[in-house]
C-alpha cells in the first residue's frame, strides 16, 4: 500500500514528509519526539514488517545514549529513511503465511484447535502476550468449533487490509 | 520456530496498523470538532461586529437585526412569577411519566432516574417546577463550593455527559446513587449533543436539591443558552416541549447563570471544569457575581446612554428591544407549527423583489462603511481570535462585573493544558488558553492546593493524567464521537486524596465486537465526516489542485495532493498516512483530480435543483445557518418569514465572501415547500440539507415544475 519512489530528490523529500507525518501522529507533546514504545507501531504502519527482534535493533540504533524512554525524530528520519529505500522488513507474502499455518498444523486437517494456537503463539517464536492473544482469537476463533479456521481467517485478514 | 516468528510478525504489523488507523481517526475527530468551536466564535464576532457598526437605514433592516439581538437579560423577580408559572399548567390525565411534588424526597429523585430508563419524558410543569426550587437553591450557593472528604468517606467526580444518559445511568448503577454516604461532583457540560440533557439535567437538579450536602455541581462551558443554540440542548428542549419549550429554555438561562464556578475539597483538590490560566486568582472567582455572567461567549457593554436601574441590557439604544412588533410581511397567518403542508407553487411579487433588492443594496453600502471603519480583514483571518469581539480595551464597569472578571470565568471554563511551559491563548476553541506545567505549579503552589481535576476534553480512556499528575481530566461521555471512540471515566477520593479511577463503555455491542470492527466502524464515522468537510471546500480546493497542475494534463502528483488539502483545510490532519483512506484510485501514484472531486460530490448529494457550489456554501456552513435561524427565529416557533430568509442570506454572502445570486436563491426556495404567507418552516429547510428526505423533495419538485408560475428567469443555472 505505499507509495515507494526510489532515488530522486522529490522522492526522497516525499519519503521524509511521509516519515515526519507518521511520526507526528504519535507525538503528542508536539516536540519532535515520540515514546519509544510507539516506535514500533509507527515503523509498521509505515510498511514494514520487522520480527520483534529486528525492532529491538532498530531501537538501538536511534536511541539516545542514556535512554531516556523518549525517540527524537532527527535520529528516526535518517534511519527509517534508510529502511524504506533499502526495502528492508517486507510484508510476509499470502502464501508464505499459509503455509506457516500450515507447518503449525500437525495434523494436516485445515484447521488448529485454540489449544495449538495458543500454544504456539504464547509459547513458541516471540510470543505473545496475552493481550494480544486474546485480540487475535476474538476475530480468528470460530466459537462454535472452537477452533481457528486459517484459510479463512487470512482470507478475511487480507480483505481487510485492503 | 520460524513458522511461529512469521505469524506473529504478521500478526503485529496488522494491530500496528489499526493503531495508526485509530489514531488518525481521533485526530480526525477533535479537529473537526474544534474547528466548529471556532466558527461558532467567529459567528458571534460576526454579530457583535453587526452590533457595533450597523446602522439600520428602514424598518426592516432594524426589525432583522433586532430578532438576532433579542435581549438576553435575567428576568427581574416579578417577571420571575409569570414566567415560573408553572402552577398554571395543567398536568393531564393520561400523562404516565412521574409525577414530582416539593419538598422533593429521594424517592422522587430515584423514581425520575428509573421513568428516564423506560423513555418516559417529564412534564413541562414539572420541569419548570424542578427548574425554579434549584434556581432558589443555587442563588445561595457560593461561587466556590468548600466541601470536604469527612462527611461522607468518598467523593465521586464526575466529567462531561454532554446528554448522554445512558452513561449517568451506568455510572449510577456502578457506584451507587448518590445519598448522605455517598458525595458525588458532576464538573459541567451536562447537556448538548447527546439526547437526553434535559433528563439528566432533571436527574442532577433533583439530586441536588435532596441532598444538598452531598451532591454538587459545577457549571461548564456548554452550560449557556449560546452554546446551546449551536450545539443541540436548545432543538432538543423544544422538539420535546412543543408548548413551553420557551419557557423552560428561559428558565434554563436563569438557572445556568447560577451554578457553581468550581468544587474545592479538602482545600487541596480543586475541580473546575475547563483549566486555569496564568492569572487565575482565587479570591477574585470567590467574590464576583457569577450570574451576571449569562454567557460566556458574549461579553456586554454597557454603553453610553443608560439607565442606572437596569440590568444587564446590553445593546445600544437605537435598537428596538421588542421584536417582531411589527410583521415583515404584510400576510401573516398564525403559524402552523411546521407540520408538512401541501406544495404550493412559489409567487415572487414584485415588491418583495423590490425590497428585497433594496435591503441588499443598503446592507452591502453599510458594510462597506462599516469595512472602512474598521478592518473587516479580521473575520477572515485564520490568526487567533481573541473573543469577545472587543472595540473598546479599557475595561468597562457592568454593574458588578468587569472585564477582568470576566475573563478570569472564561479561562475557568475553557482552557486546556498543555505539555510545553506557559500560558498561551486557545486558538482552538477561541477562548481561555493553553497553560503549562509551570502555570499549574504555580497556581497549585499559590493556593496549597494538591491538584486540579478538570473535564472538558473527550480522552480516549475516559481520563488522563497530566504535568506530572498534577491535572487529572476527567470525562465521563463514552462513545462520544461514535460507538466505541472512547471509554468514560470517573474518580473517586477518599480522604487520603489518592484518585481511584473507574472507566466504563456503556454499550454492550462495543464489547462483542473485535478490535478491528470497533476501530473500522468509529473510523467511517470519521472518514465520512471528514469528506463531507472536504465536499463543502470543494471550489477552493479544485482552485489549489489546479495551481500545482502546471501542465493542464488534469494530474497532480500525490505529494502535491497533501499538501494542496492542508492549505485549504488547516485541520493539521496526517494527510500522507490518510491517503489510503480518501484516495482510492490513483495512476502512477497520480491524482486525477477532478474525478476524484466530482466522486466525493456525488457521495454527498444527488439534488439538481441546487447549483452545486451553492450546495458547497451551505455545507460549509450548515451549522452556522442553523445558528443563526435559530437566533433569528427567537420565539422558537420554528417558522422565519420570507424576508428575513433572503435577508440572511445577503447578510451571510457578505459575511462569506460569496456572491448568491438571485436565481440562486430562488431555485433554493423552490426546492423547499414554503407556504404562500411567506413563513419558511425552518425544520424542513434544514432537514432538506440533512438529505433526510431526498425523496420527498424530489416528489414536490416534480409537482412543483408542473405549476411553475411567471418565474422562468429561476432557471437553475444561475451565474456563480
Amino acid at each position: 500500500m505505499a507509495d515507494e519512489k526510489d532515488g530522486g530528490e522529490a522522492g526522497l523529500l516525499e519519503l521524509q514528509k511521509k516519515i515526519k507525518e507518521a511520526f507526528e501522529v504519535f507525538d503528542h507533546e508536539a516536540n519532535d519526539t515520540v515514546d519509544v514504545r510507539e516506535i514500533g507501531t509507527i515503523i509498521r504502519s509505515l510498511g514494514c514488517c520487522p520480527s520483534e527482534g529486528e525492532l529491538h535493533d532498530l531501537i538501538a540504533e536511534v536511541e539516545e545514549e542514556e535512554p531516556t524512554g523518549y525517540i527524537r525524530l532527527e535520529k528516526f528520519l535518517p534511519m527509517m529513511v534508510k529502511v524504506l529505500s533499502e526495502r528492508r522488513y517486507r510484508p510476509i507474502p499470502e502464501d508464505l503465511l499459509l503455509q506457516a499455518f500450515e507447518v503449525l498444523d500437525s495434523a494436516k486437517e485445515g484447521f488448529l484447535t485454540k489449544e495449538e494456537l495458543v500454544k504456539y503463539m504464547t509459547e513458541e517464536g516471540e510470543p505473545f502476550t496475552e493481550e494480544e492473544m486474546e485480540e487475535m482469537l476474538s476475530a480468528a476463533l470460530d466459537p462454535e468449533t472452537n477452533t481457528i479456521q486459517y484459510r479463512d481467517y487470512l482470507a478475511m485478514m487480507v480483505i481487510d487490509e485492503n | 520456530f520460524k513458522a511461529a516468528v512469521l505469524i506473529q510478525r504478521w500478526y503485529r504489523r496488522y494491530i500496528a496498523r489499526l493503531e495508526m488507523r485509530r489514531r488518525c481517526t481521533w485526530t480526525i475527530f477533535q479537529s473537526i470538532e474544534y474547528s466548529g468551536h471556532q466558527d461558532q466564535v467567529k459567528l458571534h464576532d460576526f454579530f457583535s461586529y453587526l452590533v457595533d457598526h450597523f446602522t439600520p437605514s428602514s424598518q426592516n433592516e432594524r426589525n432583522f437585526l433586532s430578532c438576532m439581538f433579542a435581549e438576553e437579560r435575567l428576568l427581574k423577580d416579578s417577571e420571575m412569577e409569570t414566567y415560573c408559572d408553572y402552577e398554571s399548567i395543567e398536568v393531564p390525565d393520561y400523562y404516565t411519566g412521574p409525577h414530582v411534588s416539593f419538598p422533593l424526597l429521594p424517592d422522587h429523585a430515584t423514581a425520575l432516574v428509573e421513568a428516564f430508563k423506560q423513555k418516559k419524558q417529564l412534564h413541562a410543569r414539572y420541569v419548570l417546577n424542578i427548574l425554579h426550587e434549584a434556581r432558589k437553591y443555587l442563588i445561595q450557593l457560593p461561587n466556590i463550593n468548600h466541601i470536604s472528604t469527612c462527611y461522607s468517606e468518598e467523593i465521586t467526580v464526575c466529567g462531561d455527559l454532554h446528554g448522554q444518559l445512558d452513561d449517568l445511568i451506568f455510572i449510577f448503577y456502578k457506584n451507587g446513587l448518590p445519598s448522605p454516604e455517598r458525595s458525588y461532583v458532576f464538573n459541567g457540560d451536562f447537556v448538548d449533543r447527546g439526547k437526553h440533557s434535559i433528563e439528566i439535567l432533571m436527574i442532577l437538579f433533583a439530586f441536588m436539591l435532596v441532598y444538598p450536602k452531598e451532591f454538587h455541581l459545577n457549571r461548564g462551558n456548554h452550560e449557556d443558552h449560546l452554546v446551546n443554540l449551536r450545539y443541540g440542548f436548545t432543538k432538543e428542549v423544544m422538539h420535546k416541549y412543543k408548548v413551553n419549550g420557551k419557557k423552560i429554555l428561559k428558565m434554563l438561562q436563569e438557572v445556568f447563570c447560577w451554578l457553581p464556578l468550581a468544587t474545592l475539597i479538602d482545600e487541596k483538590v480543586l475541580i473546575i471544569h475547563g483549566g486555569i490560566s496564568d492569572k487565575t486568582d482565587l479570591e477574585l472567582l470567590e467574590k464576583l457575581e457569577r450570574h451576571k455572567i449569562i454567557s460566556t461567549m458574549k461579553y456586554t457593554k454597557k454603553p453610553e446612554k443608560k439607565k442606572a436601574a437596569e440590568e444587564s441590557r446590553s445593546i445600544s439604544a437605537w435598537f428596538p428591544l421588542k421584536s417582531r412588533s411589527v410583521p415583515s410581511s404584510p400576510l401573516r397567518l398564525s403559524p402552523h407549527k411546521g407540520s408538512r403542508s401541501a406544495s404550493i407553487p412559489c409567487t415572487f411579487t414584485p415588491d418583495r423583489k423590490e425590497i428585497f433588492k433594496k435591503v441588499r443594496q443598503s446592507v452591502q453600502l453599510e458594510l462597506k462603511e462599516g469595512q472602512q471603519q474598521m478592518d473587516f480583514s479580521e473575520f477572515k483571518d485564520k490568526e487567533p481570535l481573541r473573543f469577545p469581539l472587543e472595540s473598546e480595551p479599557n475595561s468597562c464597569d457592568f454593574q458588578g462585573v468587569n472585564q477582568e472578571e470576566w475573563k478570569q470565568v472564561v479561562d475557568i471554563l475553557w482552557s486546556d493544558p498543555m505539555p510545553q511551559e506557559g500560558c498561551k491563548a486557545n486558538t482552538v476553541r477561541g477562548g481561555g488558553c493553553f497553560f503549562g506545567p509551570n502555570v499549574t505549579e504555580q497556581v497549585l503552589q499559590k493556593y496549597s492546593l494538591q491538584f486540579l481535576i478538570r473535564s472538558h476534553e473527550c480522552k480516549q480512556e475516559g481520563y488522563e493524567f497530566c504535568h506530572n499528575r498534577k491535572v487529572l481530566t476527567i470525562f465521563s461521555a463514552s462513545n462520544y464521537y461514535e460507538v466505541g471512540s472512547n471509554r468514560g471515566a470517573y474518580v473517586k477520593l477518599g480522604p487520603d486524596l489518592i484518585p481511584h479511577i473507574v472507566q466504563y463503555q456503556a454499550n454492550k455491542t462495543t464489547h462483542t465486537l473485535t478490535m478491528r470492527q470497533r476501530i473500522s466502524r468509529v473510523e467511517e464515522s470519521a472518514l465520512k465526516a471528514l469528506r463531507e468537510k472536504l465536499f463543502a471546500h470543494s471550489s477552493s480546493l479544485l482552485a489549489a489542485f489546479k495551481s500545482y497542475d502546471l501542465d493542464g494534463s488534469n494530474f497532480i502528483t500525490l505529494n502535491d495532493w497533501s499538501v494542496a488539502m492542508e492549505s485549504v483545510l488547516h485541520l493539521g490532519l496526517p494527510w500522507r498516512v490518510l491517503r489510503p483512506q480518501l484516495v482510492t484510485h490513483t495512476i502512477n501514484n497520480m491524482l486525477e483530480y477532478k474525478s476524484w472531486l466530482n466522486d466525493l460530490a456525488k457521495e454527498q448529494v444527488s439534488h439538481e435543483n441546487i447549483q452545486s457550489s451553492l450546495l458547497e456554501v451551505l455545507y460549509r456552513n450548515r451549522s452556522n445557518l442553523e445558528t443563526i435561524f435559530r437566533i433569528i427565529d427567537s420565539d422558537h416557533s420554528g417558522l422565519i418569514s420570507f424576508d428575513e430568509f433572503r435577508q440572511i442570506w445577503k447578510l451571510f454572502s457578505s459575511h462569506m465572501n460569496v456572491d448568491i445570486t438571485d436565481e440562486s436563491i430562488c431555485d433554493m426556495a423552490r426546492s423547499i415547500d414554503f407556504n404562500k404567507d411567506g413563513n419558511i418552516d425552518i425544520n424542513e429547510f434544514l432537514e432538506a440539507f440533512r438529505l433526510v428526505e431526498q425523496s420527498y423533495l424530489e416528489d414536490k419538485d416534480s409537482e412543483l415544475k408542473g405549476s411553475e408560475t411567471n418565474e422562468s428567469s429561476c432557471s437553475g443555472q444561475g451565474v456563480h
